[in-house]
C-alpha cells in the first residue's frame, strides 16, 4: 500500500517535471511545476515531514507558482510571436543529464548499508513542535541569518526592479511607459 | 519505500532540471529548472532525515525553502529588468557585456 502510494507520487513528480522542461508554453510549464511541487509535498508527508509538506503547499504551490505566472505574464512578448523555447543543443543537454543520472544512480545502487537488511521499525514522525524547538535552540543563529537574508532580498528585488527613470528604459518595440509609471513617480 | 528509492527519485528529478537548464533559452524557463533541482535536493534532505532519525533534515529543508524563494524573487526582478531593456527574455540577450 505504501509502496503503491510512493510509486504514484513519484510518477506524478517525474512526469510533471518532464512536462515542465518540455512544454512549449511557459504558462503550462509553470502550472506543471505546481503539480511537481504538490507531488513532492505528498512525498514529504509520507516521509514524516507533515509540517514541511504544509509549508511546501502554502509557500510554493501558493506563492512561487503565482509569482512565476505573474513574471511570465509581465514579460510576455507583445508581437504575438511565440518565443522559441528550445535550443538546438537540446540533444547534448539530454546526453549530459542522462550521463549524470547514470553516475548518481550507480553511486546510490553500489553503496552498501543505505537500506537496512532487516526492516527497522518506522521512526516516529517529527512534529512541528520538535521542528520549532530545533530551529530556535540549536539552529537559532542560522535562523536569524536567514531572516536577514530575506530582508536583504526584499530590498534588493525592489531596487533591481524599480523603474529609475520612467520613459528612458522602455523597450524599443512598444510604447507603454505612460500606462506603467507608478503613481508615486508620476506625481513627482 | 526505502532510502535508495527516494535518492533515485531525487537524482532523476535533478537530472530533469539539468536538462531544462541546458536546453531552454527563456530566463523564466531556466528559473523553473533551478526550482526543480532545488526540490530534488530537498527530497534528499527529508529522506535522510526520515530514515536516519532526527529533525536536522527538516531544518535544512526549511532553510532551503526560504533560500529558494529568495532566489526566485531576485531572479524575477532580474527578468523584469532584462525585459525592460530588451523587450524579450531570451537569456542570450544578457551576454552583451561579454568581451
Amino acid at each position: 500500500m505504501e509502496a503503491l502510494a510512493f510509486g504514484i507520487a513519484a510518477g506524478c513528480a517525474l512526469l510533471s517535471a518532464l512536462a515542465v522542461v518540455r512544454s512549449r508554453d511557459l504558462v503550462h510549464a509553470v502550472l506543471w511545476l505546481g503539480v511537481t511541487l504538490f507531488a513532492t509535498a505528498v512525498l514529504y508527508a509520507m516521509l514524516g515531514a507533515s509540517f514541511v509538506a504544509g509549508v511546501q503547499v502554502l509557500l510554493y504551490v501558493g506563492g512561487v507558482v503565482t509569482l512565476m505566472i505573474f513574471g511570465v505574464m509581465m514579460t510576455r512578448r507583445h508581437d504575438g510571436a511565440t518565443a522559441k523555447l528550445e535550443d538546438p543543443a537540446s540533444a547534448r543537454a539530454a546526453a549530459v543529464a542522462l550521463a549524470l543520472f547514470v553516475a548518481v544512480a550507480w553511486a546510490v545502487l553500489t553503496t552498501d548499508g543505505l537500506d537496512p537488511v532487516t526492516p527497522a521499525p518506522m521512526p516516529p514522525a517529527i512534529s512541528a513542535a520538535d521542528l520549532g524547538r530545533a530551529l530556535l535552540h540549536e539552529h537559532v543563529l542560522a535562523f536569524e541569518v536567514v531572516s536577514m537574508l530575506l530582508l536583504a532580498t526584499m530590498v534588493g528585488a525592489i531596487v533591481i526592479a524599480r523603474r529609475r527613470d520612467p520613459g528612458a528604459e522602455v523597450p524599443r518595440t512598444l510604447d507603454r511607459s505612460a500606462a506603467t509609471v507608478p503613481a508615486g513617480e508620476a506625481a513627482e | 519505500m526505502t532510502l535508495s528509492y527516494c535518492l533515485l527519485l531525487a537524482a532523476a528529478l535533478f537530472c530533469v532540471g539539468i536538462y531544462g537548464l541546458l536546453a531552454r533559452r527563456q530566463v523564466v524557463a531556466i528559473l523553473l529548472s533551478v526550482e526543480l533541482m532545488a526540490n530534488a535536493a530537498n527530497i534528499v534532505f527529508i529522506a535522510f532525515g526520515h530514515f536516519r532519525g532526527g529533525p536536522t533534515g527538516q531544518v535544512f529543508t526549511v532553510f532551503s525553502l526560504a533560500l529558494t524563494v529568495a532566489e526566485v524573487v531576485v531572479g524575477l526582478a532580474l527578468v523584469l529588468l532584462l525585459y525592460r531593456r530588451h523587450g524579450d527574455t531570451q537569456v542570450l540577450l544578457a551576454s552583451e557585456m561579454k568581451g
